[in-house]
């Protein structure tokens, strides 16, 4: 119990202290699932808004794909990516294992499901009336497509979130294509498990405090845009 | 002067059933029609069709200039316009929602602000401008959706019961608005209502739909 307690108090004076350490790694972290995050986000949400507005082949096969996906282990994803990344691997020739590269390549492969699904949800979910009373007032098919991913907007900021979510809190990819090498690679949820491993807490809890911070505020966010998104709350986003 | 309105024989089949059976008629420019008709004789799916958003499975839909056919492309779409049943408010402010037809247009923001602003006035949705649409009530919404058709000044405006469902207050003020711009616009009006001392009041040609085709009243 001395042990837990002591470990709060020293992770609390790290992190009030802003440890150049703790804080390079927090750093990395955000740009790792930052990265990652956006690279879905830009691919996830023109292929979740294309399969709801257009009638694609195959558009059922490949729902059921990312559906898939969503459930993917990240230790599965990890795997699959350091064979393919490896040196003797087909991929090995760019050089990304062990490097932040290869996490925001793993990070990515577990949000773009998220982010794909929950636009094309969203987006599909948008009244058809949306999308006829933009053709009367004149809308071409692209300004009209806008149109509705626009109304759709709150869902999708839900969709990217939980892909954040997702990929802040993930461990098993990243310790597996980026080494955990300090100073490089080294990020909260691999640091916490290392330093665990150790037994040095101190560290393990302030990041751990860190995660549920960033994990409490994700969740604030979401909650408070799905409000927006339901009630009469009179607050207009991006007019 | 609205544009003339030509149906060559059109037909439309919903779940097997056919809505309109070979429907001619000629709605002449600068005119308002008001139809009226029981429900489920195809007044709406007539409108669709006139608006150029839905496409007839025989037949054709001309619009005309001057006697002159006009292509159905995106250009002639922009010169007519319809009013739904449920408007299709989207969720954004008041100001937004009557500003869109003129921002897909490319209009610079001053003069999307002054039209804006004067239709509003006109609609009685002045001070609602920065509120959300979507809280407007039913009434308030049925004029937001006229001014978002007004707005854009078009040359035929398509109106599928713009005052279902709304209070005597509102439907007044929507009548007024209808009456306003077939006195200084001219355009060419088609109207669906249930309201035969609104239709009277309001048509220049009256209208019945019955059995999927359209006969003079």
């Amino acid at each position: 119990m001395d042990t837990i307690f002591q470990g709060f108090i020293s992770a609390f004076k790290l992190i009030l202290a802003l440890n150049p350490e703790l804080l390079k790694i927090i750093w990395l972290s955000i740009q790792v699932s930052g990265g990652a995050l956006l690279l879905a986000i830009l691919l996830g949400l023109p292929l979740g808004a294309l399969m709801a507005l257009r009638r694609l082949p195959l558009r059922g096969l490949i729902l059921n794909l990312i559906n898939t996906g969503m459930g993917l282990p990240p230790v599965v994803v990890g795997l699959v990516l350091y064979l393919l990344l490896s040196r003797s691997g087909p991929l090995g020739f760019l050089s990304l294992l062990y490097t932040p590269g290869a996490m925001i390549i793993a990070q990515f492969i577990l949000a773009f499901p998220i982010v794909t699904s929950l636009s094309h949800t969203a987006i599909v979910n948008v009244n058809p009336i949306i999308r006829q009373a933009a053709r009367v007032l004149g809308a071409n098919p692209l300004q009209e497509a806008l149109t509705v991913i626009r109304e759709a907007r709150y869902g999708i900021i839900t969709g990217s979130i939980a892909g954040l979510g997702r990929v802040t809190a993930e461990v098993g990819s990243v310790i597996i294509v980026g080494g955990n090498i300090a100073g490089y690679t080294r990020v909260i949820t691999t640091t916490i498990a290392l330093e665990t491993d150790k037994g040095n807490f101190d560290l393990a809890i302030a990041l751990g405090i860190i995660l549920l911070t960033i994990s409490l505020l994700i969740n604030v966010a979401l909650r408070a845009i799905q409000r927006l998104g339901r009630t009469s709350s009179g607050v207009i986003l991006w007019d | 002067m609205g544009l003339a309105l030509e149906l060559v024989e059109i037909s439309k089949t919903y779940n097997g059933l056919e809505v309109l059976q070979g429907c001619s008629w000629t709605f002449e420019a600068g005119l308002t029609h008001v139809i009226m008709g029981p429900n489920g004789t195809g007044k709406s799916t007539l409108l669709r069709l006139c608006a150029l958003i839905e496409v007839p499975d025989r037949g054709r839909v001309i619009y005309l200039a001057d006697g002159q056919p006009l292509a159905p492309d995106l250009a002639l779409k922009r010169r007519l316009t319809l009013l739904l049943p449920g408007v299709g408010v989207f969720n954004t402010s008041v100001f937004h929602n009557v500003a869109y037809g003129l921002k897909i247009r490319g209009m610079g923001s001053k003069e999307v602000e002054e039209r804006v602003g004067a239709i509003l006035e006109t609609v009685g949705l002045a001070a609602k401008r920065r509120q959300r649409a979507l809280d407007l009530s039913t009434g308030q919404s049925k004029r937001l959706g006229l001014a978002r058709a007004m707005v854009i000044e078009p040359e035929v405006i398509l109106l599928d019961e713009p005052t279902a469902s709304i209070d005597q207050e509102n439907s007044e003020i929507i009548e007024g608005i209808i009456k306003k711009i077939k006195a200084e616009r001219k355009a060419t009006i088609v109207m669906v209502t249930h309201d035969p001392a609104q239709a009277e009041r309001l048509a220049d040609r009256l209208l019945l739909m019955r059995d999927g085709k359209i006969a003079p009243l």
